[in-house]
């Protein structure tokens, strides 16, 4: 590391109350894996700010190094330079809540569903505290809440092998969302699924934000998706990264599902997307 | 159904069939009772001797499942620190190699100079024989488990331990069990090496001296106690297995969908 890497992350990063920070910032944040002549750049310097309550999708071709500004941010990996500054403060701080779901549902086999959801509780403060005496109490009712929000509410015991695809990645938003974070994280979570079941998610995410509006960083590769949920949209280019465009969703929420087939949406991905195959062939 | 009640009615079949057979064969072709004593002998020894043998059958078990309980101890133990750790993995992987490949009749003669004849040569025995296999299997599920599974956690903020006790161990614990199978048999079999070479209590112990007397329906007796128990001893640990791992053998059940 060079000295004056170290004497930047010594210096305070940020001012002000904590309610005035935004959610989430990257300083000329990259990654580089390896080095030398086989180093390889998964992201290049790069700036983003998010407010508080952003509902921000970053889109992109594949490989362009999305992933990894939210394992970044969730502190799964460090910058190589740059800073990462969750709620004001360094990321591996764990100054903000955060929640995460996987593009797999990653459910843990031995656990029901229900018990899969509380995990979170078990691990993060101040839940933690008190796991041992609501874990029977407040704290499976908040689990059967958010179940019955997303339709799931006769499948609180069963294990992840007996539900679909649709119902492993509902579950994975419940336990993305279960310990109300500041700070949610979402890494293609509609990716694997067919259309129907993709729009009918589509709609429950835009109910379980617009309920709670924590912060929302969205990775995906659909534009649609990227259109109706959120607002605001980042496009990057290929390998290796760099985000190229940066506008607001200037659409009213809740949207409605039917939207999506509207000429003005259409022009709006339609946009996008020539943007992204520009970057594409360059 | 049908399928499981047949394989189960041929394989009784199969093992009254072997017991008849070797009947029959000593009948027919008279065989002394000195070389080869009939299944029937053998089921009135056992019958008639119970009395005397219980207490060993009792010491026998005992032995077992003692340096059984203490080579599980020590072999989760040594499986989460060779197995968490790359590092240590890769140091201890050759003496543990080196350890298992020594043929245990040879660690009798050690424990027998070191504590003398008796019930302590006997634990030991099935306690350092049951070692290896566990260490491997726990290390090796911990070794396995998925980066998602443990990024789910990591994401969260857990620390190391809460990432070992929520997803590390209960993602082994398939491996754990299905080495718990093969251990209890392999300490069953430590615990009868060492009573047969020095002790004068136990199966082993019991075996030897008959043979020695030319009791020879007595020595089959406690061959036949041997097997049954070592059946008894696998099929807990079968059951205990399936109780307790059974979403990782699910079998083929339909997902609701």
């Amino acid at each position: 590391m060079s000295p004056n890497v170290s004497a930047r992350a010594a210096q305070p990063v940020s001012t002000g109350p904590v309610h005035a920070r935004p959610a989430l910032e990257l300083q000329d944040a990259s990654v580089v894996f390896g080095s030398g002549e086989k180093a390889v750049t998964a992201l290049a310097p790069t700036q983003l700010k998010m407010e508080r309550g952003d509902f921000l999708a970053l889109v992109g071709p594949s490989g362009c190094g999305k992933s990894t500004i939210l394992k970044l941010v969730s502190n799964l990996l460090q910058p190589s330079e740059g800073l990462v500054l969750v709620g004001g403060k360094e990321a591996k701080a764990k100054e903000l809540r955060i929640g995460m779901a996987f593009q797999n549902p990653t459910m843990l086999p031995w656990l029901t569903i229900e018990q899969n959801i509380m995990m979170p509780l078990k691990i993060v403060q101040p839940f933690k505290h008190s796991y041992r005496t609501d874990k029977k109490g407040a704290f499976r009712d908040r689990v059967h809440a958010l179940l019955d929000q997303v339709g799931l509410k006769d499948f609180a015991s069963h294990y992840p092998w007996q539900l679909s695809g649709g119902m492993l990645q509902r579950s994975n938003l419940c336990r993305a969302l279960v310990h109300e974070p500041d700070l949610l994280l979402l890494d293609e979570p509609f990716g694997a699924l067919d259309q129907f079941t993709r729009e009918e998610l589509w709609q429950i995410m835009q109910t379980l934000y617009l309920d709670r509006k924590p912060t929302v960083l969205l990775v995906t590769h659909d534009l649609r998706e990227a259109g109706y949920l959120a607002n605001r949209i980042c496009v990057m280019s290929a390998r290796p990264g760099r985000i190229i465009s940066d506008e607001p969703v200037n659409i009213p929420q809740p949207r409605d599902i039917g939207m999506i087939y509207s000429p003005e949406f259409v022009e709006m991905t339609q946009g996008l997307r020539e943007l992204i195959a520009q970057v594409r062939s360059t | 159904m049908t399928d499981a009640l047949r394989i189960r009615f041929l394989s009784t079949s199969l093992i009254i069939g072997f017991f008849l057979t070797w009947e029959v064969l000593c009948i027919l072709l008279n065989v002394s009772d000195l070389v080869l004593p009939r299944p029937s002998e053998i089921l009135v020894t056992m019958w008639t001797r119970f009395p005397v043998l219980w207490p060993h059958i009792l010491q026998t078990l005992y032995s077992t499942l003692f340096g059984f309980s203490l080579g599980v101890i020590i072999g989760v133990a040594l499986g989460v620190i060779v197995g968490t750790s790359k590092i240590a993995y890769a140091v201890a992987y050759p003496l543990l190699v080196g350890f298992s490949s020594i043929p245990k009749v040879a660690v009798v003669p050690i424990f027998v100079l070191w504590f003398g004849s008796g019930t302590t040569p006997a634990v030991l025995t099935a306690m350092v024989i049951c070692v290896f296999p566990i260490v491997v299997n726990i290390a090796t599920g911990l070794a396995t488990t998925e980066p998602e599974l443990e990024d789910v956690l990591k994401t969260l903020g857990a620390s190391k331990t809460e990432i070992l006790w929520n997803v590390g161990l209960p993602r082994a614990m398939p491996y754990f069990f299905a080495s718990l199978k093969v251990a209890i048999t392999l300490s069953f079999v430590g615990a009868v090496l060492s009573e047969t070479v020095a002790s004068n209590m136990g199966i082993g112990n019991v075996m030897m001296t008959a043979s020695s007397n030319f009791q020879v329906s007595l020595v089959f007796a406690g061959l036949i106690i041997l097997a049954l128990m070592g059946v008894a001893l696998y099929a807990v640990f079968s059951l205990l297995e399936r109780r307790v791992t059974g979403w990782a053998t699910r079998g083929n059940d339909i997902a609701v969908t």
